[in-house]
């Protein structure tokens, strides 16, 4: 399970709508046991590198999974091949019980024979998942009446009941509060140590303290790449967040980690910590 | 309490069964029966609807399609047997005494054939058509007015063509039914017998799809397509499965309607019968088992009694009936019970239980403006 197998290498990706560069020759990999952060300002590509990994948009270059090529592959195609992923705005089953989700998510390998049959008992994989996200005495609800929060938890089990080799999470913790983004962050790690897991994040503070390596994006593009440290005092990195004439110090990116009102002009982007106003304006190929 | 939960839908089906195939023959009379079975007809038809709409959420307003298959495969057998072996159906006899029988019908002279149609026929329409738009993500209103649209088109195919199909006036006239003679009473009550046997089976078989794995995973999809796509499913198996299957319902209840009424026209099965399945259906409660046979039945009770005795009005008020139930009980009337079963928790002061997520889906807005 940890080794090479999982691994997530993109080459030279773009994404194009109508003309359009989204993504204009993305390269960057991701391996079992870091946590891989991908940052940017709005528009960069974030979402939309997640989005021609999973399949979603179109894109050329190179995605590969171990030595499996992802790219070309229908969306749930490329589940199959270990791939999962969750969405900006939690994507559960509102209407079904936390039990139901994660069964459904479960059923991924079952013959669609077994599919006929009404469901009994629950899958080890389902009981490890209640625990690793906490939601086990929640298993009855109707997920629709979840906290946010435990609908981004219960997204994450759904993943982890699949155990995919590669995770990739959208925003996981936009909206939440400072205790459900400590508890997601160290879920994370946890779930990192068996696997890829690569995150596309607004808030700063969040990626500082659980990033193991960081790509920024900027306009379809990699900006840089390194340890937090290394891409904090990236001078180009600070330009793109600040602004040319902004400052020349590293304490810029906390500053807009803090949410400092003299940073929020137009190049930043989800200054607060509770952005989640600003997040709607992402490029979001959801819809397509 | 909680034991008895899971069965309570099961206990239905045999009261429900009993109801149908015990009382009703004993006490209704001859005209009754036979407007009950009609009635059951549609109901079965509107049982495959529940699942594919209630539960699926494909807004299938073609169903006369399929009931179409059913019922004129059925027509041709029964027109044929009525004929006699080696004879024309009277209606071709009367336009060209020299036409030979048009190669379609030769084979429904066969009583096996027949029945393997109906059930066969159906499968294979709605396989290709439902594999094709699905495939294509073809969703809501589209596919809505796309499955409306061939109801139309093939209750016009028919009336055009007067020849091979009788057209407009369609196929009557039927003496035998597979060997027993249609206009003889104990046999009416058979045929009564054999459409309320399927409606109960229907309704085992969509209440075992809904309780099963497949039933859930049928919900997830309705309500977050992508969410399905993204943990490995093809949404497009999920919802072919419900969508043949309801087309099967239908052409067994078109089947069964045949020897039942006596006549089939393709205003049976064009635009205005689809909807008025679809009718009954949210009057009923789409969601739920029991709510798509029995709001069918009430339509198909109010037609042939306000419906013969004051025409004009029975529009007006089957119009308002379900405006009604839009705007104040969007689940239909089978929701009524989640809710007095909720009212009355909250009276002795339980809290109150959780509903079947399942009988109360998403808005109705969100199948359109996809």
């Amino acid at each position: 399970m940890t080794d090479s197998d999982a691994s997530l290498v993109v080459t030279d990706l773009r994404v194009e709508f109508d003309g359009f560069v989204a993504v204009g020759g993305v390269s960057f990999d991701a391996h079992p046991g870091e946590v891989r952060f991908l940052i940017g300002p709005n528009g960069a590509g974030k979402t939309t590198c997640i989005d021609a990994i999973t399949g979603l948009s179109k894109g050329i270059g190179s995605v590969k999974l171990g030595d499996q090529e992802l790219l070309g592959k229908a969306v749930n195609k490329i589940v199959k091949l270990g791939v999962g992923r969750t969405f900006q705005t939690a994507s559960v089953f509102e209407q079904l019980t936390v039990l139901q989700n994660l069964d459904i998510a479960a059923g991924l390998h079952r013959s669609s024979f077994s599919l006929l049959r009404a469901r009994r008992g629950v899958d080890p994989a389902i009981e490890v998942a209640l625990e690793e996200t906490g939601l086990g005495d929640e298993r009855e609800t109707p997920a629709g009446i979840l906290s946010h929060g435990q609908k981004q938890w219960l997204e994450i089990g759904m993943m982890l009941v699949q155990d995919p080799r590669a995770l990739l999470l959208d925003e996981p913790v936009a909206g939440m509060s400072q205790d459900e983004r400590t508890a997601t962050g160290e879920l994370l790690q946890r779930i990192a140590e068996r696997r890829t897991v690569l995150v596309v994040e607004h808030d700063m503070d969040f990626m500082r303290r659980y990033a193991s390596r960081v790509t920024v994006l900027h306009q379809g593009k990699v900006l840089s790449e390194g340890t937090v440290a290394q891409v904090q005092a990236d001078p180009k990195v600070q330009e793109v967040y600040l602004g040319t004439a902004a400052a020349p110090t590293t304490t810029g990116m906390m500053a807009v980690a803090d949410g400092a009102s003299p940073v929020a002009d137009s190049t930043t982007q989800g200054s607060t910590t509770q952005g989640s106003t600003t997040q709607g304006s992402t490029t979001q190929g959801k819809g397509a | 309490m909680t034991k008895i939960k899971p069965w309570l839908p099961l206990i239905g089906i045999g009261v429900f069964a009993v109801l149908l195939l015990v009382v009703a023959p004993a006490v209704l009379s001859m005209h009754w029966i036979n407007n009950l079975g009609k009635y059951a007809c549609w109901a079965i038809a509107a049982v495959g609807i529940g699942l594919a709409w209630g539960r699926g959420g494909m807004l299938v307003l073609g169903q006369g399609v399929f009931f179409g298959l059913g019922a004129y495969a059925m027509a041709m057998h029964l027109t044929l047997e009525s004929a006699g072996p080696d004879s024309l159906p009277i209606f071709m006899i009367l336009y060209d005494p020299q036409a030979a029988l048009p190669a379609f019908w030769e084979p429904f002279r066969s009583d096996v054939f027949t029945l393997v149609a109906i059930i066969l026929l159906p499968i294979i329409v709605a396989s290709i058509l439902g594999y094709a738009l699905f495939k294509r993500r073809v969703k809501g209103a589209y596919f809505a007015i796309l499955t409306q649209a061939l109801a139309v088109a093939l209750a016009v195919l028919i009336s055009s063509t007067i020849r091979e199909t009788g057209g407009d006036t369609g196929l009557s006239d039927f003496k035998y039914f597979f060997g027993f003679v249609l206009n003889d009473n104990s046999n009416k009550v058979m045929v009564f017998m054999i459409a309320s046997t399927l409606l109960i089976l229907c309704l085992l078989a969509v209440w075992q799809l809904n309780r099963s794995r497949y039933g859930e995973l049928l919900i997830a999809t309705r309500d977050a397509e992508e969410r399905v796509r993204f943990l490995g499913y093809d949404p497009a198996n999920i919802k072919l499965v419900a969508f043949v299957v309801a087309a099967v319902m239908a052409s067994i209840a078109g089947a069964m309607f045949v020897p039942i009424v006596g006549i089939i026209t393709p205003a049976e099965i064009g635009a205005s019968a689809s909807i008025l399945m679809i009718a009954g259906v949210a009057l009923g409660g789409r969601a739920s088992l029991f709510g798509p046979a029995l709001g069918a039945m009430a339509i198909g009770w109010g037609q042939s009694s306000l419906g013969s005795s004051w025409p004009d009005g029975w529009v007006y008020i089957l119009g308002l009936v379900f405006i009604l139930v839009t705007l104040f009980l969007p689940m239909g009337l089978s929701s009524l019970f989640g809710r007095a079963k909720n009212w009355a928790w909250r009276g002795r002061a339980v809290p109150a239980g959780v509903t079947d997520p399942a009988i109360v889906p998403a808005p109705e807005l969100d199948e359109v403006k996809k």
